[in-house]
């Protein structure tokens, strides 16, 4: 599904990832873990467009395109959604004009009309109810006077809505306490199936108790120094960062 | 003749017809319509070194030759899809000519009077007489001269003390496509008593391809704790011309606060003013205009802080588009000892061509030492991190653009209460934007959603 091979990228002539390859196939959900400053957040970032990351080699493909050709809209509606660290405010833009838009672009990208408005309805309020989030937050403007934990939640209701292929999420538990901690994770599970797949970007383990992933890789340095199943997180709870850091030194 | 003379002398000639037409008058109109024509006269037209018209050409209403309508014929269908669906108390005037059959006066409650000024005048011109024209007098400028030389229509409303109206009042002004122009003068008078309270909607409209001018005076005089929110809802045919000239004189504890939404017009000019006499007087200006094509939107503000505590605050915004320009002034003026003071002003304006233009100019004059005030007014383009967010989700650039153009219009429209007036500009807004996505069905959904 998505393959990123010996990527190199910069930011303001800084080389943060320095070679970094990764493949990543239907079904699966991967965690990306390290110290901070490693690049975790830039990877995902290139990934999904943001501008000001400067790519120098280096290629990252999804389903077969080119995504370091396509416009950051045409990566969303072909299915590659970033779940922002800082989602911003957006002061006055409703999030049910956010959704329905989004909605209804991805819609047209595949040469489907415009959602009815009943069915769309019905949709979003399912997945509010999943996010445990009440219908009045639909009128108000897209994270504007959110807690941290709302604006994640808000991350989370927007992939359950755009049901992504390929679901980015960075740095999605930090500022939540346990209990939105559980929903969002709860929020992310649901979007498990065969068809997708999900890269978390994360530098604790508690996160993934809740999400359990298939694949976790620890960047160091730009590169991934090391990768391992869920194991592997456990072990970086109890031993740090540094032992990987040193191995790779070596 | 120079031009400067032969335009003046049509306007005057205009009036010279229409008064050898009118019957026997009070005494007092005939002085000050003699006035009004006579200061009219020795001022002329504005020209751009006047500094209040230093950005704003006033040569289509000053070379155009209008004539004053004499019915006021509309059909029924039209009018209906036109008037703001809202139950109400209702003046209609159709190019100035008032309207029996498109109003509704019925059930008014008791302590307010609402009238046309032509029947204000007939039940008793001297009551109109006293208030009328003193807080804008022929001296103001060309256009208020002007009017007073022609008035002769317009609305009365008045409040007993106490009296709180439930419905709102609105004024309709319909303009319709003549085969050639026609020029109205309406009259406003507004006595609000002592804590009375009521919603006032002045709402200009009117038919695709009319092309006519409208001269408004509105003089409104709230006493001791009176609160009056008035909408000024302009939104006439691209090719109307629009001059209104307002004056609010506020007593003690009195509470104004205007909304005033331009999305019409070819060339409109709004001066508003408000006279802050007593202490606890309040005032709130609050506008939105959005410019398209050659639209010209000009809008003057004054606060005038008389007395000591009293307060000012003023948010207008504007978006321009296209060639059209755009002119905000707004001024603050703090009298000697009028301490304890609070005036807050800000503008903001979003450009969304490089040919549109805006003329903004916030003005501060304080003769005391005790006071806040602030004033700011910001220029820019759309937010570029607002705009990768939203594409972020897969929403091209055209779309990202109009949903903030939307949410900056927003900004003014959460503060109005009336639904039906919000959601009527944001569905204009939605429907200015270029279509490349169904923004106007969008609003609709959450309006839709908002009813549930």
């Amino acid at each position: 599904m998505l393959e990123v091979k010996d990527l190199h990228v910069s930011v303001e002539g800084n080389e943060i990832l320095k070679g970094l390859s990764l493949t990543i196939n239907a079904g699966e959900v991967h965690a990306i873990m390290g110290p901070n400053g490693a690049g975790k957040s830039t990877l995902s970032a290139v990934i999904a467009g943001k501008e000001g990351y400067e790519v120098t080699q280096g290629s990252i493909t999804f389903e077969g395109r080119d995504v370091l050709e396509m416009e950051v809209e045409e990566r969303a509606q072909a299915g590659l959604l970033l779940g922002f660290q800082h989602p911003i405010e957006i002061p006055g833009v409703k999030n049910i004009y956010l959704l329905k838009s989004a909605l209804n672009a991805q819609r047209e990208a595949r040469g489907e009309g415009e959602i009815p408005a009943p069915e769309f309805m019905k949709l979003v309020k399912e997945k509010l109810a999943n996010m445990q989030m009440d219908p009045s937050f639909l009128q108000r403007a897209v994270n504007e006077g959110f807690s941290g934990g709302e604006k994640k939640r808000n991350e989370i209701l927007q992939m359950l809505v755009l049901q992504p292929k390929l679901a980015m999420l960075d740095e999605i538990d930090s500022g939540l306490d346990i209990d939105a901690l559980r929903v969002v994770a709860k929020g992310v599970n649901s979007l498990r199936d065969e068809k997708r797949a999900i890269l978390l970007v994360t530098h604790y383990q508690r996160l993934l108790d809740y999400i359990v992933p298939d694949r976790v890789h620890v960047l160091v340095e730009g590169r991934i120094a090391k990768s391992g199943d869920a194991e592997l997180a456990r072990e970086l709870e109890s031993r740090g960062y540094d032992w990987v850091v040193e191995e790779s030194a070596a | 003749m120079s031009d400067v003379q032969s335009e003046v002398q049509t306007f005057l000639d205009r009036l010279a017809e229409r008064n050898a037409r009118r019957g026997e008058e009070p005494t007092w109109i005939a002085a000050r319509r003699q006035a009004g024509a006579a200061r009219f006269e020795a001022m002329g037209f504005p020209n751009r070194r006047v500094e209040a018209w230093k950005y704003t050409d006033v040569r289509a209403i000053a070379r155009g030759d209008f004539a004053l309508a004499s019915d006021a014929d509309f059909s029924p269908a039209t009018a209906a899809a036109l008037t703001l669906p809202i139950e109400a108390h209702r003046l209609t005037f159709v190019d100035g000519v008032f309207s029996a059959a498109l109003s509704q006066l019925e059930g008014l409650p008791e302590g307010v009077q609402l009238l046309p000024l032509s029947r204000a005048l007939e039940e008793n011109h001297e009551a109109v007489g006293g208030p009328l024209g003193r807080l804008t007098g022929v001296e103001f400028s060309t256009f208020s001269a002007l009017n007073t030389a022609f008035m002769e229509e317009g609305a009365v409303l008045r409040l007993a003390p106490g009296t709180v109206v439930e419905k709102p009042i609105v004024l309709q002004f319909l303009s319709r496509a003549n085969e050639a122009p026609v020029m109205s003068h309406p009259r406003i008078l507004v006595e609000a008593g002592g804590r009375s309270e009521a919603t006032l909607i002045e709402h200009h409209v009117g038919e695709e391809g009319a092309a006519n001018f409208t001269n408004l005076v509105e003089e409104v005089i709230l006493d001791r704790n009176a609160i009056l929110t008035h909408y000024k809802l302009q939104e006439a045919a691209l090719a109307d011309l629009h001059v209104a000239s307002i004056h609010v004189e506020q007593a003690r504890d009195s509470r104004y606060t205007s909304f005033n939404l331009n999305l019409g017009g070819g060339l409109v000019r709004t001066d508003l003013i408000t006279d802050l006499n007593g202490q606890g007087a309040d005032a709130h200006f609050y506008g939105l205009f959005y410019g398209q094509g050659r639209q010209h939107v000009d809008s003057h503000t004054l606060a005038n802080h008389n007395a000591p505590h009293t307060t000012s605050n003023e948010n207008y915004k504007g978006i321009l588009d296209d060639r059209a320009h755009g002119v905000f002034n707004g001024k603050v003026v703090v009298k000697r000892d009028s301490q304890k003071i609070e005036g807050f002003q800000s503008n903001a304006n979003l450009l969304l061509s490089d040919r549109a233009e805006i003329d903004a100019k916030p003005e501060l004059e304080i003769y005391a030492d005790d006071v806040k005030c602030s004033h700011g007014t910001t220029t820019g383009q759309l937010d570029e991190e607002a705009i990768y967010a939203l594409r972020s989700r897969g929403i091209d650039r055209q779309t990202a653009r109009g949903l903030l153009t939307l949410a900056f219009a927003g900004e003014v429209l959460e503060l109005v209460d009336l639904d039906a007036i919000s959601e009527r500009v944001e569905l204009a807004v939605a429907g200015k934007l270029p279509e490349r996505f169904n923004l106007a069905g969008l609003v609709e959904a959450a309006v839709a959603l908002g009813d549930e």
